[in-house]
């Protein structure tokens, strides 16, 4: 899994943050994980619903847009959050395969955190880095 | 000067490399000099001590408002602007509607996001004694924080009916009076809804959200005006505000996950349609396009609907909030005097109709964390507050308390009718919550006899009081600068949030 820290100084008023990953597959993954993380507590969501996703879009950054938007239009829909995302990325075309494993948030046990509204463009990044590849996030609370 | 350095004209080192000159008390200017592409100048209202606050993003993202196509007189930001996406935070931009855009980033993800008070009869001492068997009441009957769902199970049918209704539906089937509609921004329904520019997947993603509170700066709160919190004794009066002790309930929520949807589909679809039209912006978060256009009516329509929603929202936790009281102090909520007095939007875009340079114009007014302060006599002011001008809600924190003002006949003509609407953070949210825990914050409160009850006890040290800019200082500023005037003080005594 990669890396990833809370950025402070921007969007005060609500969560930004910036992921590594060793490669595509490994930053959508780990960008997954900290959406889940933002969301509720991943400990105390159970890990019974497997949720396949496919998508395509017009660019890769796009395609990570598309992608954590879709996690957090189905944390409002159904009620779901899934902390682990096994993710297939492919470049050129921009298009992606997910395995997504998590669970419905049963408010006697899961652990809430903030309710993200939406992904913004604000300072939103995806490029290549050293060593592998970089995402800078801002989710609206 | 350059705002960076220290010279007598300008408030502070502020930290931008552009001119703010002032332009009269508690008005900074920037002009159209200071960056390629502005069309108009942008304005900051703020007293010295707020604009040395600002951080650097107000400045860099009000100048690229100005840049804006069909801007007109200039961009402004509010003395509780803050860094947002795309325009600031307590951003008002007007545009023409003719030849203007219209901007998602220019009304945020939470569409129609706003406040409502509703007064009582009751008194802090008559609440007191069953204040925390409220509030546990009260959190019990307002889902609040992730995944919480309403107790009105709509068909998609009728959820359509909403977007075009708006409170007015909510009110049709049982869930609240007349008089609320009449003390509602617009009558709790704006025009121009349009269902077929709203997706499905927004439709899903909200259908059972109504009156459910969200998370973050959401809250409902049970408020109490103060021994020297009486400011204006007469449109207080007008407002059935009585005096000091007299008990409140606040609300601050939008169009939960319906408003959000459509934000992000829009944005997405402003993003890929500028080229088309030739449009090209500083920011992503700035994407737009104009007014008159398909896409950007398409937008309006979907706005509109997410806005309606937002009042049925409302409305619908209006009629939580009656049933738990009436329960609670085993009275009607008539008998309660449990009545709205106000409910108002600072997250939309309205068409209105302004004089610039003498004309007047039909204008699309952006307020984004902004509250509109229509004046005595202006159109769409319920005919109860004719005399005195709109009732504006603007919330504080949850430990420093909240505001009641009165638009004014000045802010018509500076402000396109617009003010403040909240504190304004100072400090990001992880800052917060390395500061205090939730749980401290908590029993800390209690202590002061502020009873809280939270879905998320991390989200309640996110909103700690020391995270906020001081309300006072905001509702000073306005105040002095006359686009809108102090009515109330009101501290909080019991607290619900997500």
């Amino acid at each position: 899994m990669g890396a990833w820290n809370v950025l402070d100084t921007i969007a005060i008023a609500d969560c930004a943050f910036e992921i590594h990953g060793r490669d595509l597959d490994d930053l959508f993954a780990t960008a997954a994980q900290v959406l889940a993380d933002l969301m509720v507590d991943p400990q105390t969501v159970a890990r019974d619903i497997e949720h396949p996703l496919r998508l395509e879009a017009r660019s890769l950054d796009l395609l990570l847009h598309d992608f954590l938007s879709e996690l957090i239009f189905l944390k409002d829909s159904d009620q779901l959050v899934f902390p682990d995302a096994v993710v297939s990325v492919r470049a050129a075309p921009p298009a992606l395969t997910a395995g997504l494993s998590g669970g419905r948030i049963d408010r006697t046990r899961t652990i809430l955190r903030a309710d993200p509204k939406a992904v913004t463009f604000h300072h939103f990044v995806l490029e290549p880095r050293a060593g592998g590849w970089y995402a800078r996030l801002v989710i609206d609370i | 000067m350059r705002a960076s350095s220290s010279t007598s004209e300008t408030a502070a080192s502020l930290p931008v490399a552009m001119k703010v000159r002032p332009a009269g008390d508690c008005i900074w200017e920037i002009s159209p000099e200071e960056k390629p592409g502005m069309l108009v100048p942008a304005r900051i209202y703020a007293s010295e001590a707020l604009l040395a606050g600002m951080d650097a993003g107000v400045f860099e993202q009000v100048t690229n408002v100005a840049c804006l196509p069909g801007i007109v007189r200039a961009a402004l930001c509010m003395p509780d602007g803050h860094w947002g996406y795309g325009f600031p935070i307590g951003g008002v931009a007007a545009f023409r509607a003719d030849t203007g855009i219209i901007s998602p980033g220019g009304i945020g993800f939470d569409i129609n996001c706003g406040m409502r008070v509703l007064r009582t009869s009751l008194t802090e001492a008559e609440v007191r004694p069953r204040l925390v068997a409220l509030v546990d009441a009260l959190f019990a009957a307002v889902p609040t924080g992730v995944g919480g769902h309403g107790f009105l199970h709509l068909e998609a049918s009728q959820f359509r009916e909403v977007m075009v209704e708006g409170a007015g539906w909510v009110v049709r089937h049982g869930y609240g009076r007349a008089e609320d509609l009449a003390a509602t921004e617009g009558g709790g329904c704006l025009p121009g809804a349009e269902v077929s520019a709203v997706s499905d997947r927004a439709l899903r993603r909200g259908m059972d959200q109504l009156g459910t509170l969200g998370s973050g700066n959401h809250y409902l709160e049970i408020q109490v005006v103060p021994p020297d919190g009486v400011h204006d004794p007469g449109v207080a009066r007008a407002f059935g505000i009585t005096g000091p002790g007299q008990v409140l309930v606040m609300l601050h929520c939008g169009s939960r996950g319906f408003g959000h949807q459509v934000g992000t589909d829009y944005l997405r679809r402003f993003d890929e349609a500028m080229p088309r039209y030739g449009i090209t912006v500083r920011d992503r978060e700035l994407a737009c396009a104009p007014f008159r256009s398909p896409d950007g009516q398409a937008y309006w329509g979907a706005m509109n609907a997410a806005a309606n929603t937002a009042f049925a929202n409302r409305q619908l936790i209006t009629h939580r909030i009656r049933e738990v009281m009436a329960r609670v102090f085993a009275r009607s909520a008539e008998a309660l005097g449990l009545d709205v007095i106000y409910d108002v939007c600072h997250n939309t875009a309205k068409l209105e109709r302004h004089v610039v340079d003498g004309r007047r114009l039909e204008l699309v007014v952006h307020r984004k964390g902004a509250t509109r302060a229509f004046g005595p006599g202006a159109p769409d002011v319920p005919p109860a507050y004719h005399a005195v001008g709109q009732p504006v809600i603007i919330g504080g924190s949850m430990e420093t308390g909240s505001a009641l003002l009165v638009g004014t006949e000045h802010a018509m003509t500076e402000t396109f009718g617009s003010t403040a609407h909240g504190a304004g953070r100072t400090m990001s949210r992880a800052q917060a919550k390395r500061r205090v825990r939730g749980e401290t914050l908590i029993r800390e409160m209690a202590e002061r006899g502020i009873v809280v009850r939270a879905a998320s006890p991390a989200g309640v040290a996110e909103e700690a009081g020391f995270a906020y800019k001081d309300l006072g200082a905001v509702v000073d500023t306005v105040h002095r600068l006359d686009i809108s005037r102090r009515v109330v003080s009101l501290q909080p005594i019991g607290n619900i949030k997500g």
